[in-house]
């Protein structure tokens, strides 16, 4: 038992339980910002220290195997951990003004991280399922957490609905691959043969469908816009990147190491599945009139985007997955920023809500047309170097019609994304002039916006400073 | 601290580029701060250049022996593109005059742009302007150089539609800017064949894979390369026959015409060429077509800008004139003549349009140097650094131009007799109209409604500076030996061929004398000669009607192919775009149908996934069972 290979997630559970003792033991109606602080300085050391955890050779191993500390892992674990951070940093303001009981909040948020960590690490599927139900039950309870609103609350009962099928599918294929593999471990699952039979092969798409409910793929997004756009927007901002990217992770690594013999069989269907998701997506949003859907049906997009990458099923198109899973959180950290301060000021994050932003605060309006330009892959932006590197290895490994669909989607998608800059930059109209004045901005959500456009402008002009560490972490999973 | 210098080279454009950022995003609308921030990183920018000339000079480093420095900039395949600096003593030089003059434009707009409220935004681009230049100047290979010869083309886009609210100015900005492109498309063309033939577009690489490839190979494709590449400088350069924009550039304000005309842009297309020189020598014909293009457009410019009454459009083709000179002593094969003259025009030729600044200041925006007259005295500071300016350009010994024009006159003469006679009838025009334009704008009366006023210290004392240059720098550059520092094969002797020297002299007095009759003494009526000319006159006048041939190209041409292609495009193209985009609309309002906000529908889209996958899954069971035949 190598308790240094848990150290990231103690660490974790001892910043989410100080979190409660704090807020139990504050005065009642207090403001709860001490302990967004508490929750956004831990983070911050935790992610520190997790840079040191990069290293040579054999990984880490935990409890028979169960639980493996590997490169790959702690990428995803400070995906999700710079998530967090810039997360309660931009919303600060907003969890104070919209919220009821702030301080469980964080520990809430907390709580999904936690989950989010172990899923990244899960080496068998019973981890793997653990660490999924506590990150859903924790954003079962965080997207309903807007009291008040009756969006929030109905998003929540959504979403717990239709994850209560996906728990119950995904689930019943465990027991089914247990059942043909006669393992939960990955490894051992991969290495028997019975998984080829009827009993082991419906085991394993059942398994699939519920990570690719994580993943918000079509035909499994049906619960993503009403979610996205009912939920908390600091809680949509990490439905979008954290929670996609954990599922990203878990997925990926199923892949690899449980069913990598099933390629043959398997490759095509993922193949239709990322088509059909980059399509759906793209041209769903360019109807949405509020941001926060839009941004809904974009992320089933871009989920689609990084299956392209998945599919091409080797070294390059797993670099290309990370790479694109990072950069995609730097885009959305900054344009939910935004909308968070959009969100708690004019009470919605409508298109009709953003008009007029560039005069009211310009620096918001710049950093959410740089994220989403990101997203739509505009160079010199993050994104444009993602795409490159997604589609790169999607044609190499002969999917050239796979990059085609990225391609002309990419295209359209540019669309919806400059309806939302054209709303911020337009000339005001008559009777619009509120909209001119300015906007108070939280100091610390302008710093985190203007950190992660900084980021994606930097990632896009010199994209080989993320490429090494996505380099490095995907060659040591592959060995 | 030359060497210093030297390892910081790369911080000369970036201080400047730097002072465009700091001014463009934050004091913009601060005229003062904005002026002194573009100064501060200027200056310090030119004493980096000297830091680095010193570092040449100490070291030496030798024009064979280049002190490069460069990073990865990004890898596209095979392809590695690299920036970063070159310095040898032609970079040192380049970077000496153009910090040198980019810094005194600057403090003269302090006092030119006072009252103008974009001054700050007109400082923003005055900085980006040196910067690109001194990218540009700085190039390790064809791809960045290319990058900032473009940046130069924006900037002076920006600068000469400074005035963006008179239609001219827009007018004369996309004339720039689309004129120097045509070039720019032929001189693209040639790098991406340097690529492709060589597999590099290193300078320093380049230079010494030639030899063998001339040697294996021939210079077939290379007369390609370079005549395509050649085409750059000649839009950039003003080059006939692609020369109109420069004339109409001086729509900009008048520093912008300063560092236009002296500094930067136009001197990129020679710099280019002496940069490749050892592309450009290696080729007969390349070489042959250069100076014939030099020699013709020097000699064109010089009798258009005999009959030009506007006091910049004469300067305007004056540099027109002088830069075809340069053109001419490269064709000829004198790098150093080339170069020479390149500093020496950069001086004189900036000291000529802050006065001209200066005078039309002075005038209210009176242009027309017939409306002018006697301001000798009304303003003797400018009057005395004009005097130096035009004696400097007519090769006046032992001022500037006397030096640089000899120089290239005496390299003309060993190669071609009729490029000779050329350059000395040039050099005899010049004098002619460089005199009319002193003797009639400061000679003779005062009108009566003159408002011109010395102008202020802003303003006077980079004249000062720039006409003290104006002075010592020939004399300087041939005793001190330019030609043992920037030269291409063997080292040039310095001499003075006192024949051609005496004649060039002779004639320039001819000249002079000739325009102090015309115009000061009017024994002869300038009218009564136009008159008689004829012809000639109104072909001069009117600049050989270019522009009109051109118009009737483009409304012949360009206007009918247009029309055509425009029908084209909006009732096919536009039509397929239309369609498809009404065609994904509508896709996606009835897709978006399936989203009725009900959580069975929801989960029945789910479930009908899982089963779809289901199906597939047992498929391929039923498959893998037929294909081994149960041996499960």
């Amino acid at each position: 038992m190598d308790f240094m290979a848990v150290q990231t997630e103690i660490l974790i559970l001892l910043l989410l339980l100080s979190t409660l003792v704090t807020d139990l033991a504050m005065a009642k109606g207090a403001s709860r910002r001490p302990v967004a602080y508490l929750t956004a300085a831990g983070l911050a050391a935790i992610l520190a220290h997790t840079c040191g955890l990069y290293h040579e050779g054999a990984s880490p191993v935990f409890y028979m195997g169960l639980f493996l500390a590997d490169n790959y892992a702690l990428f995803f674990k400070q995906l999700f951990l710079l998530g967090m951070v810039f997360t309660v940093l931009f919303s600060l303001d907003y969890v104070e003004r919209c919220l009821p009981h702030p301080g469980e909040f964080y520990s809430l948020l907390l709580s999904a991280l936690l989950g989010m960590c172990v899923m990244a690490s899960a080496n068998d599927f019973l981890t793997a399922f653990t660490g999924l139900e506590l990150m859903t039950v924790s954003f079962y309870i965080l997207v309903g957490f807007r009291l008040s609103s009756a969006d929030s609350g109905e998003a929540a009962v959504k979403y717990l609905i239709v994850g209560a099928g996906s728990t119950a599918v995904m689930l019943y294929g465990i027991s089914l691959v247990y059942g043909a593999g006669g393992s939960l471990d990955f490894a051992a699952v991969s290495r028997n043969v019975h998984l080829f039979t009827a009993v082991g092969l419906a085991g394993v798409v059942l398994v699939m469908a519920g990570f690719l409910f994580k993943l918000s793929a079509i035909p499994f997004h049906m619960w993503a816009p009403d979610v996205y756009q009912g939920a908390p927007t600091p809680v949509t901002a990490l439905l979008a990147m954290a929670s996609k990217a954990a599922g990203i992770a878990v997925f990926m690594r199923v892949i690899f190491t449980a069913f990598p013999y099933l390629g043959e069989f398997m490759l095509p269907l993922l193949k239709t599945i990322a088509a059909l998701s980059m399509i759906g997506g793209n041209l769903l949003a360019i109807r949405q009139t509020d941001v926060k859907r839009m941004l809904a049906y974009s992320s089933i997009a871009q989920a689609g985007y990084m299956m392209a990458g998945i599919v091409a099923a080797d070294y390059f198109g797993m670099k290309a997955a990370m790479f694109y899973a990072m950069l995609y959180v730097f885009a959305n950290i900054g344009a939910f920023a935004v909308l968070s301060v959009v969100d708690a000021e004019r009470g919605g994050t409508s298109r009709r809500h953003v008009t007029g932003l560039s005069q009211a605060a310009p620096m918001l309006a710049a950093v959410m047309t740089i994220s989403l330009l990101s997203m739509a892959g505009i160079p010199p932006t993050a994104g444009f170097a993602g795409k490159i590197y997604i589609f790169t290895a999607t044609v190499e490994r002969g999917n050239l019609w796979l990059a085609v669909i990225g391609f002309v989607m990419s295209m359209i998608s540019v669309y919806y994304y400059l309806q939302v800059t054209k709303a911020m930059y337009r000339d005001l109209e008559p009777g619009e002039e509120t909209l001119a004045e300015p906007l108070p901005v939280p100091s610390v959500a302008r710093a985190a916006a203007l950190v992660s456009a900084a980021a994606t402008l930097a990632i896009g002009i010199c994209p080989e400073s993320l490429a090494v560490l996505t380099n490095f972490a995907s060659q040591t999973f592959m060995q | 601290m030359f060497d210093f210098a030297l390892t910081h080279a790369w911080l000369i454009p970036l201080l400047p580029a730097l002072a465009f950022l700091i001014i463009g995003l934050g004091t913009r609308r601060d005229k003062d701060a904005s002026a002194k921030i573009a100064i501060t990183f200027s200056g310090l920018s030119f004493l980096l250049a000297l830091g680095v000339l010193g570092a040449v000079i100490t070291r030496p480093i030798v024009m064979a022996d280049p002190f490069v420095m460069k990073t990865l900039w990004a890898k596209v395949g095979d392809i590695e593109l690299s920036m970063g600096v070159l310095v040898d003593p032609l970079t040192a030089m380049m970077l000496f005059v153009v910090t040198t003059v980019a810094l005194l434009v600057q403090i003269y707009s302090v006092g030119y742009m006072a009252h103008d409220p974009g001054a700050g935004r007109f400082f923003a681009f005055l900085s980006l302007f040196a910067a690109s230049m001194l990218g540009l100047v700085l190039s390790v290979n064809f791809m960045q150089m290319y990058a900032f010869w473009e940046l130069v083309g924006l900037c002076s886009y920006l600068l000469i539609g400074f005035y963006y609210y008179k239609d001219s100015a827009r007018e004369a900005a996309k004339k720039a800017f689309i004129t120097t492109r045509i070039g720019d498309f032929g001189m693209l063309l040639g790098i991406l064949l340097v690529q492709l033939t060589f597999g590099t577009m290193d300078f320093v690489e380049l230079k010494t894979l030639l030899p063998t490839y001339i040697w294996e190979t021939g210079g077939g494709i290379l007369t390609i390369i370079a005549l395509l590449l050649f085409i750059g400088p000649i839009g950039k350069s003003g080059q006939f026959p692609l020369h109109v924009w420069l004339p109409d550039a001086m729509e900009g304000p008048t520093p912008v015409s300063a560092l236009i005309h002296a500094a930067t842009m136009v001197v990129a297309g020679v710099y280019l060429v002496g940069r490749a020189y050892f592309l450009f020598s290696a080729l007969p014909v390349v070489l042959e077509v250069i100076a014939w293009v030099g020699g013709f457009t020097a000699f064109f410019a010089a009798t258009i800008a005999v009959t030009q009454r506007p006091f910049k459009r004469i300067l305007a083709y004056s540099t027109i004139s002088q830069l075809g000179y340069m053109m001419l002593a490269l064709g000829v094969g004198s790098l150093t003549a080339s170069m020479f003259h390149l500093m020496t025009h950069a001086f004189f030729k900036a000291l000529l349009f802050l006065c001209a600044g200066a005078v039309i200041e002075a005038m209210h925006e009176e242009a027309d140097i017939f409306k002018m007259g006697g301001l000798r005295e009304r303003m003797p500071v400018t009057f005395r650094c004009m005097a130096i300016g035009v004696l400097a350009i007519a090769g006046v010994p032992p001022l500037a131009g006397f030096f640089s024009k000899d120089a290239i006159l005496a390299a003309a003469a060993e190669v071609s007799l009729p490029l000779y006679l050329l350059a000395t009838a040039t050099a005899f025009l010049t004098a002619f109209y460089m005199a009319r334009l002193l003797f009639v704008a400061f000679f003779g009366e005062v009108k009566p409604d003159c408002p011109a006023q010395e102008t202020n210290a802003w303003m006077r004392w980079p004249l000062v500076i720039l006409a003290a240059l104006s002075v010592v720098s020939g004399a300087w550059g041939h005793f001190a030996g330019f030609g043992e520092w920037i030269f291409y094969g063997p080292v040039g002797e310095e001499h003075i061929d006192w024949l051609i020297a005496g004649t060039s002299v002779a004639l320039t007095a001819v000249a002079f004398y000739l325009a102090y009759e015309i115009y000061v003494m009017k024994r002869w009526s300038a009218y009564e000669i136009s008159r008689r000319l004829g012809v000639l006159y109104r072909l001069s006048y009117n600049k050989y009607y270019v522009d009109e041939f051109y118009t009737v190209i483009r409304n012949t041409f360009v206007d009918k192919l247009g029309a055509v292609l425009y029908w084209f495009d909006l009732h096919v193209v536009d039509g397929v775009v239309n369609g498809l985009a009404r065609f994904t609309g509508g896709l996606s309002g009835v897709l978006g149908l399936a989203e009725n906000g009900q959580v069975q529908r929801y989960v029945a889209v789910f479930y009908c996934g899982v089963i779809a996958l289901t199906a597939y899954s047992l498929l391929i069971a039923a498959m893998l069972l037929a294909v081994v035949g149960g041996a499960f």
